[in-house]
């Protein structure tokens, strides 16, 4: 029976997991499959598979990836040992710093970079892929040093170790599976970055997710772009498996504790990591700065003339409609896809830690699932929304709801990713508690789980909120004319000449930045207690 | 008869964590379930709660079997070894809980808080976040949870282990007078003998997966029903009873039963002395054999005579 009892509660469980994948299929897997597959009709992917050219843009997607990671790595340890071990002050500007730049639009990253390359080259790309991710190891790192017992350190010090000897065969070896996991995560965005690569490579430096869209776009040789979308698909898998396993090794056994015991004022050798982390926030805040700076300067001294142009529709109509027009309609548009990520995120989590408790193996399914459309090229899902939705009911195309649904899929794999671990942190025990008292199952959720988790749910939407409103490869694609956000404007501002679109174009992307940095700020406000996974 | 357990196994794959257990707790009447850790005890509590499933067997209450009952419709209260107070709400947010899940009125509510919390012995700590609270202040709050909704059967799984030692004596005494006062019947679950003789009326020894003997505390503490439960209950050496002149065949002998005395009939050497609390704990040989005994100070090699005190003698089988 108690067997059966915990087969019916699995049965139940896997069930509910269908909802969420059956919205993959619809909004992720369809539009996939039939661009790839009508690339493949087309034939010619086997000779795109073999060509040189396309093991060139491999090699070049997977080289700056690899050495973008390994620059975000080298730069997120010391912040991430800041960020849990010291006790100093400032620490809130420093979290709120490494947060910024990974939550703004890659347009304005690149445009960022621009201001000190303008010429753009692959050492801009290495580091602004890494600009983005130190945050990223910062926080996922950071997050399980801030709870691993520092008394493993002590007592390998005690049996008679040298610092860099105990950093190295003590505090190295817990943290590796963070460390192993964040690397998965940021190799992933770099091999995928689209937005920073694009305008900061140009048609000279190509990867695979901009060569995609070049392909797509600009050439029409589909079975060019289904050949290159398979070849992605198959090393994000492959990412995605190491990462789950790197995540699986974590969740085993560490004593963890709470940070307040473990936080120190740093001393003695501790004081060059401090600086080598000052160093890295300077270099974070670096094109931040420059941006703000370029946005109010033209030839003639400072000026507000891009902000003030944001209310007309560009030099010569550049654009369809006025820069504010194109702000409130981001707004909109990341608010729906902050709704729909939420909802599906939320229910996914939720049935993902039910499944693990009832022993599923559904859960790891579902786990990697909801994580493909970070890896998978926006513009390849972009595109597939065009030849797919018109089969909905009602022409999905012209749908104000497709640009919102497919942000929606990029944000739901990181609202997951933040809410779970939280989750999973209700202790059962309590759950049962609520229940001998007499709380319905649904009960115990609304009045334990929900307000557990509360604060970071808040934070989860918040962030969810601007990462939609900067996503820029899939709205780049779906966004009709008369109808575009911010992102898509100031894109389609720097390609036309005038020095009023680059100023409106500037001014656009400090208007972004503003909202961005007041929406982390308010995240970091909550303060919330968990460390999350991304 | 209100608690009923019928023949309950629980099983874990193939490991029976718990064997054809039969149990009866009576209206307003508290059983301590005592074993070592590991023993089954704490399954079959979660078994009655509701939150694990028989695999054969059945728990009544008042001759209705209640396997279709879930956790939250069987009215039990259930108060965990490191109280589980819910740490987004305040003390009294915590105790009205479960009156909330059963629809009381908001005044009625305010009122039964505030005599439970009087009750546990926690005046004025209604708006006190419960992080703040001390170990002991977290299980009375947790105690005065699970009694709000007065339940029919409170459940109490290792309630004070987790409490340094003063502090659990005296709640122990506490615990035993409050559930008298509110004439709860209730089922508590203890590796400890001294609490769950304080607490109970009648105590029910596990021992791996079963129930080896039930029966009032004084009966269990001084008639154990084999060895392995007297060296449980505190016997550290076994002998014939004619050594203590019984006429049974076998005793277990507690560190009191033998006291150094100047008129003591038997005679031994000191081998080791340490400090307890209250007396000093002494290994004396007495014709070869060793044996534990308690005695006023003596130095390591000295010979003593001893006495035997019956109170620290239980016969066996």
């Amino acid at each position: 029976m108690a067997r059966a009892g915990l087969i019916s509660a699995r049965s139940g469980w896997s069930a509910a997991a269908l909802l969420p994948l059956a919205f993959l299929s619809l909004f992720f897997a369809w539009p996939v499959l039939a661009i790839v597959s009508l690339g493949l009709r087309e034939g010619g992917v086997v000779s795109a598979l073999f060509s040189g050219e396309t093991w060139e843009l491999v090699g070049f997607t997977l080289g700056q990836a690899a050495a973008s990671t390994l620059v975000a790595v080298l730069a997120g340890l010391p912040v991430a040992f800041v960020l849990a071990r010291c006790r100093i002050r400032g620490l809130g500007l420093v979290r709120a710093a490494v947060m910024v730049p990974f939550v703004l639009p890659t347009v304005v990253v690149g445009l960022a970079f621009r201001t000190f390359w303008p010429d753009g080259g692959v050492l801009p790309i290495i580091l602004a892929n890494a600009f983005f991710n130190v945050a990223v190891v910062a926080r996922t790192v950071g997050g399980l040093w801030a709870h691993t017992d520092r008394r493993a350190e002590d007592a390998a010090r005690a049996l008679g170790a040298s610092r860099p000897r105990a950093f190295l065969s003590v505090v190295l070896p817990a943290l590796a599976p963070a460390i192993g996991s964040a690397a998965a995560v940021v190799f992933l965005f770099c091999a995928t970055s689209f937005g920073v690569v694009l305008v900061l490579g140009g048609s000279r430096y190509r990867t695979l997710e901009t060569e995609i869209y070049l392909r797509t776009v600009e050439l029409f040789d589909l079975s060019g772009a289904a050949a290159l979308s398979l070849l992605q698909f198959a090393a994000v898998l492959a990412v995605l498996v190491l990462g789950a396993l790197a995540r699986r090794r974590r969740e085993t056994a560490l004593s963890l504790r709470g940070r307040e015991e473990l936080a120190r004022r740093p001393s003695g050798g501790e004081w060059y990591v401090v600086a080598a982390a000052g160093l890295v926030v300077v270099a974070l805040l670096t094109p931040v700065i420059g941006l703000v700076a370029r946005s109010l300067s033209t030839r003639d001294g400072w000026s507000f003339a891009g902000y003030a142009a944001l209310a007309t529709r560009g030099d010569r109509g550049t654009l369809a409609v006025t820069g504010l027009d194109a702000a409130f309609n981001s707004v909109r548009t990341a608010f729906d896809a902050t709704t729909v990520a939420l909802v599906v995120g939320v229910f996914s989590a939720v049935v993902l830690v039910g499944l693990r408790r009832s022993g599923g193996r559904i859960a790891e399914v579902l786990d990697t699932a909801l994580m493909l459309p970070l890896g998978v090229s926006a513009v390849t899902v972009g595109f597939g929304y065009l030849v797919t939705m018109d089969a909905l009911p009602g022409d999905f195309r012209t749908s104000p709801l497709l640009v919102p649904l497919a942000q929606a899929l990029v944000v739901t794999p990181l609202i997951v990713r933040m809410v779970l671990p939280v989750l999973r942190a209700v202790d059962e025990r309590l759950r049962q508690a609520a229940a001998t008292l007499g709380a319905s199952p649904v009960r115990v959720w609304r009045e334990v789980d929900l307000p557990l988790v509360g604060r970071s749910l808040v934070a989860a939407a918040g962030f969810g909120y601007v990462v939609a409103l900067g996503e820029f490869g899939a709205t780049s694609f779906l966004a009709r004319p008369d109808a575009p956000t911010l992102p898509v404007v100031i894109a389609r501002l720097m390609s036309r000449p005038g020095e009023l679109n680059s100023q409106m174009a500037y001014a656009a992307c400090a208007l972004l930045m503003v909202v961005t940095v007041g929406c982390v700020l308010l995240i970091e406000r909550l303060r919330v207690p968990s460390s999350g996974e991304f | 008869m209100a608690l009923e357990l019928d023949s309950i196994t629980v099983r874990y794959g193939q490991t029976a964590a718990v064997s054809d257990v039969s149990l009866t707790v009576a209206d307003g009447e508290v059983v301590a379930l005592l074993g070592p850790s590991g023993c089954g005890k704490s399954t079959l509590l979660r078994t009655i709660a509701g939150l694990e499933k028989p695999s054969a067997g059945s728990v009544c209450w008042d001759s209705a079997d209640l396997a279709g009952v879930p956790v939250h419709k069987r009215e039990f209260g259930l108060v965990f070894q490191d109280g589980q107070l819910f740490p987004h709400r305040s003390v009294a947010g915590n105790v009205a809980f479960g009156l909330r899940m059963h629809r009381v009125d908001r005044f009625e509510r305010d009122k039964r808080v505030l005599s439970l919390l009087e009750l546990v012995g926690l005046e004025g700590y209604a708006d006190r976040r419960v992080t703040q609270l001390s170990g002991g202040e977290q299980q009375r709050v947790a105690l005065a949870r699970a009694l709000a909704p007065s339940p029919r059967l409170l459940l109490l799984d290792e309630p004070l282990s987790a409490l340094d030692r003063a502090l659990r004596e005296q709640l122990a005494v506490d615990l035993a007078r409050l559930l008298r006062e509110a004439a709860t019947t209730a089922l508590v679950v203890t590796h400890d003998h001294d609490e769950a003789f304080t607490l109970a009326d009648r105590v029910a020894i596990m021992s791996r997966g079963r129930i080896v003997q039930v029966g009032p505390p004084a009966e269990v503490w001084s008639s154990p029903v084999d060895v392995e439960t007297a060296k449980f209950l505190g016997c550290n050496k076994f002998v014939p009873g004619s050594f203590v002149g019984l006429s049974v065949e076998r005793v277990g002998l507690r560190a009191t039963a033998l006291r150094v005395a100047d008129s003591g009939a038997l005679e031994g050497t000191v081998l080791e002395r340490v400090h307890r609390r209250d007396h000093v704990r002494l290994l004396v040989e007495i014709d070869g054999e060793e044996y534990e005994a308690v005695g006023p100070m003596t130095e390591v090699g000295d010979r003593v005579r001893l006495e035997i005190d019956l109170d620290g003698v239980a016969r066996v089988g």
